[in-house]
């Protein structure tokens, strides 16, 4: 029961990423019918809006203190933060939580970069094929994480979480179980919390607002909206805008469980494309759904006694499920009709 | 125009000719670029001499890499006679003069190995090829060392490998071009299984969390013999990919496996990483089996250490040296990098540095650069003055044999990089064992002309 609550617990923080990185890639394909190979990319950029942030907010300056000697003999090198020194106490306290700060810089950047995107770019390819879609959007994830590697170098840098959010949670303990036998860290609590208010946000504000009922009924039906007299593609560069900044805020609060490094996007991007298909072109719901499923199936893929039973299973598990969903509902499972089919 | 009448013709005279050279086997030769100005692999022949350095600048064990360019490139600096000559003055053979290597200055050419080996091997050729590297060095993965290693026998090029772990390397896959100065994950297991004993009791289950491939594979198996020789249990033990990231999936199934030691058979930033991630996850605030949980990271490195921060307190490694020992010789190779690059030499920068100049040393000793001379000078090679005291290049399989150091993350480190404290230096006699227990064939000493 134990083992089973902990890696349900760790499917739904890992389907937590997946799923808000789904969720963007489908928001952008059902409204604009783009396939955005870039949307890797935002993510990527998310995670590193955390990491100027935090390298901005801990430049430091050097004193040297004569007094003391390095083992090679110079003068010890003091090292202090400049945020510490300008706010004092202030500054710490910034620097311990540049993370979470760090959202409130990630949101408008992600939407200027996801709109300059849509309008410099990706707006010339909305009635090429879904081929030159793909090429274009490829072509611009590379560009852009070889301007990230060229700024920030090629390693991971690690983004520290909060001093007081380091811990676990008895989990177990809290559920009535045994103390101590399901614990689990108080961040990644957070992400899956986090991921899942991002994605009632989003579906609260296409359900509960005009704008996104205009938006749902571009997706259902751009003409006969664009007839109506709204300019429905301004709404839809709001949307590309919207996703950008979901993704990005994904990668923002993931720094912390794994350091970011320039290719991080990349190594999302096949497993959300996976996630999209078997949730089902341009539905939001199964996007949401199947990144919460695949992660919880990857999780309990990894276990040692599944893992005794089909050794490397955790590694393809995604893959088959895909195959086998594609098989069975070739739609995916709550794909609509009509979706990318010809 | 018979032949009797006008004698030989020309076409007839053609002909015998390439009949004659290709009978006696010279065609070969006369079709390979330089065969008549070399006898040898990039034999040479100007004023200087090309090392190659191999390192892994981008992927997961980059930080490694970096160090190792660093110390690389020191000494270059010193064989050539620059800079304040490092550990020439401390080592015991004085056939190093600091101008270059028998005379030729000493060139470089680098390149990175993405820590993957098809990247590693592709590199090492093209400095073999294109820019005559008479010298391969580098790798700071047993995967990538043992792919150049195969290459450079080939090619008839001498390898010194980088920081390499994997019994593999001196074992089933030892090569006569090869040669290793890290120690491996054999001596590790001899080193570090009776402090574990006596830290943590001798009634314990391990669970392992192993990099899949040949270097994750032989420390587990040589952890697993001697814990398990002393009386340990082993509960598990899982494979996981290179350079994973999250290792959040596999960290949860050892919550409740009844194990009570995680052993993480994790090196570089998938060892930051997995350690990092046990520690959030509670592992070592837990009791199992009616004890303190506990964490082994059986390779650990300074860089590492410094990765991981709060959570290395306490963990217990293996390392092949460390910048604060106090003899002279580490006293004097932390003073000329620290001095150069502010910051202490981790182990993959001892050990490249030293195998930069074990190398010279051995082609000064051998008055040529003619490869199987080199490998003689150096199989069987005694020396001290590196910073890991009495130390011999074995002959029977390449493996450097001499201290090997058990290392503790400090609870109160002084500064950023007092991370590490040597908790017990175990001997050379101790750390060594019968080269007989691995296969493997070291191969010829011919040498071979690039191809």
């Amino acid at each position: 029961m134990e083992t089973i609550l902990a890696q349900l617990l760790n499917g739904l923080d890992k389907g937590g990423a997946y799923a808000l990185i789904a969720l963007g890639l489908t928001l952008v394909f059902g409204t604009l019918g783009v396939v955005n190979f870039a949307h890797g990319a935002l993510f990527m950029l998310g995670a590193f809006c955390a990491v100027a942030f935090r390298q901005f907010i801990t430049y430091e300056t050097v004193t040297l203190d004569p007094t003391k000697l390095s083992p090679w003999g110079a003068p010890l090198e003091i090292k202090t933060p400049m945020a510490q020194i300008w706010f004092g106490d202030f500054g710490a306290v910034l620097i311990n939580w540049s993370v979470p700060i760090s959202i409130l810089l990630a949101i408008p950047v992600m939407l200027v970069i996801g709109i300059v995107m849509e309008r410099g770019l990706i707006k010339h390819f909305y009635k090429r094929a879904h081929m030159d879609q793909i090429l274009v959007t490829f072509g611009l994830a590379i560009v852009l994480q070889e301007v990230v590697k060229a700024i920030f170098g090629a390693n991971p840098i690690s983004q520290p979480m909060p001093v007081e959010l380091r811990g676990s949670a008895d989990i177990g303990a809290m559920l009535g179980l045994t103390p101590g036998m399901v614990t689990y860290p108080i961040w990644r609590l957070i992400y899956f919390l986090f991921s899942a208010s991002i994605i009632g946000a989003v579906f609260a504000f296409l359900r509960l607002t005009t704008f996104g009922m205009v938006v749902r009924a571009g997706m259902a039906d751009r003409e006969t909206v664009g007839i109506l007299g709204i300019n429905i593609d301004r709404r839809f560069t709001i949307m590309f805008g919207l996703a950008a900044v979901v993704a990005g805020l994904a990668g923002v609060m993931y720094t912390p469980l794994v350091p970011p490094n320039y290719h991080l996007g990349m190594d999302f991007l096949v497993l959300s494309f996976v996630v999209v298909v078997v949730g089902g072109m341009g539905s939001l719901p199964g996007a949401v759904a199947a990144g919460f499923l695949l992660g919880i199936l990857q999780s309990f893929a990894s276990m040692t006694e599944i893992k005794a039973i089909i050794p490397g299973i955790d590694q393809i598990i995604i893959y088959l499920v895909a195959v086998v969903i594609l098989l069975v509902r070739p739609r995916g499972l709550l794909g609509r009709r009509g979706v990318m089919e010809t | 125009m018979t032949l009797l009448k006008r004698g030989l013709t020309r076409r007839r005279v053609l002909q015998t000719g390439m009949a004659g050279i290709i009978g006696s086997g010279v065609a070969p030769l006369m079709f390979t670029k330089g065969a008549w100005a070399q006898e040898f692999c990039n034999n040479p022949t100007g004023d200087t001499v090309t090392l190659g350095f191999v390192m892994p600048l981008t992927g997961a064990y980059a930080d490694e890499g970096a160090d190792q360019q660093r110390a690389f490139l020191l000494a270059v600096e010193h064989l050539n006679g620059e800079g304040d000559g490092g550990l020439l003055p401390t080592f015991s053979s004085k056939a190093l003069k600091g101008n270059g290597i028998l005379g030729k200055k000493v060139a470089y050419v680098t390149g990175d190995d993405q820590t993957k080996s098809d990247a590693g091997r592709d590199a090492a050729r093209r400095m073999i090829e294109r820019d005559g590297a008479i010298m391969i060095s580098g790798a700071s993965s047993s995967g990538v060392a043992i792919a150049e290693q195969a290459l450079c026998q080939e090619m008839g090029v001498i390898y010194m490998a980088g920081l390499t772990h994997s019994n593999d390397t001196t074992g089933k896959d030892k090569k006569r071009y090869g040669f290793r100065h890290f120690f491996n994950a054999y001596q590790s297991g001899t080193a570090i299984a009776p402090v574990l004993g006596e830290a943590y009791g001798k009634d314990r289950r391990a669970y392992h969390l192993t990099s899949d491939y040949t270097w994750g594979w032989t420390q587990e198996e040589s952890i697993k013999n001697a814990t398990e020789a002393m009386g340990w249990e082993t509960v598990a033990a899982v494979r996981t990919p290179v350079g994973a990231g999250d290792f959040s999936q596999y960290i949860t199934p050892v919550l409740n496996s009844g194990a009570d030691v995680l052993i993480l058979n994790h090196y570089g930033f998938d060892g930051v990483n997995s350690l990092t991630q046990a520690v959030q996850f509670g592992l070592r605030d837990r009791q199992a089996n009616g004890k303190d949980f506990q964490i082994v990271l059986p390779l650990v490195s300074d860089l590492m250490a410094q990765g991981a921060g709060e959570a290395i307190k306490g963990i217990y490694g293996t390392a092949n040296w460390d910048w604060q020992l106090d003899d002279a010789a580490s006293g004097a190779f932390t003073r000329s990098f620290g001095a150069k690059y502010g910051q202490p030499p981790s182990q993959i920068a001892q050990t490249s540095y030293v195998q930069a100049l074990l190398y010279a040393d051995a082609v000064e000793r051998a008055g040529t650069f003619y490869p199987p001379e080199v490998i003689k000078a150096l199989e069987g090679f005694e020396f001290d003055g590196m910073g890991n005291g009495q130390t011999l290049y074995r002959a029977e399989d390449h493996q450097c044999l001499k201290e090997v150091l058990v290392v503790q993350g400090r609870e109160n480190p002084s500064t950023t990089f007092d991370v590490l404290q040597t908790v017990q230096k175990v001997g050379r006699d101790v750390a060594d064992y019968d080269a007989s227990i691995f296969e493997g064939e070291l191969g010829p000493y011919d040498a071979a002309l690039c191809a």
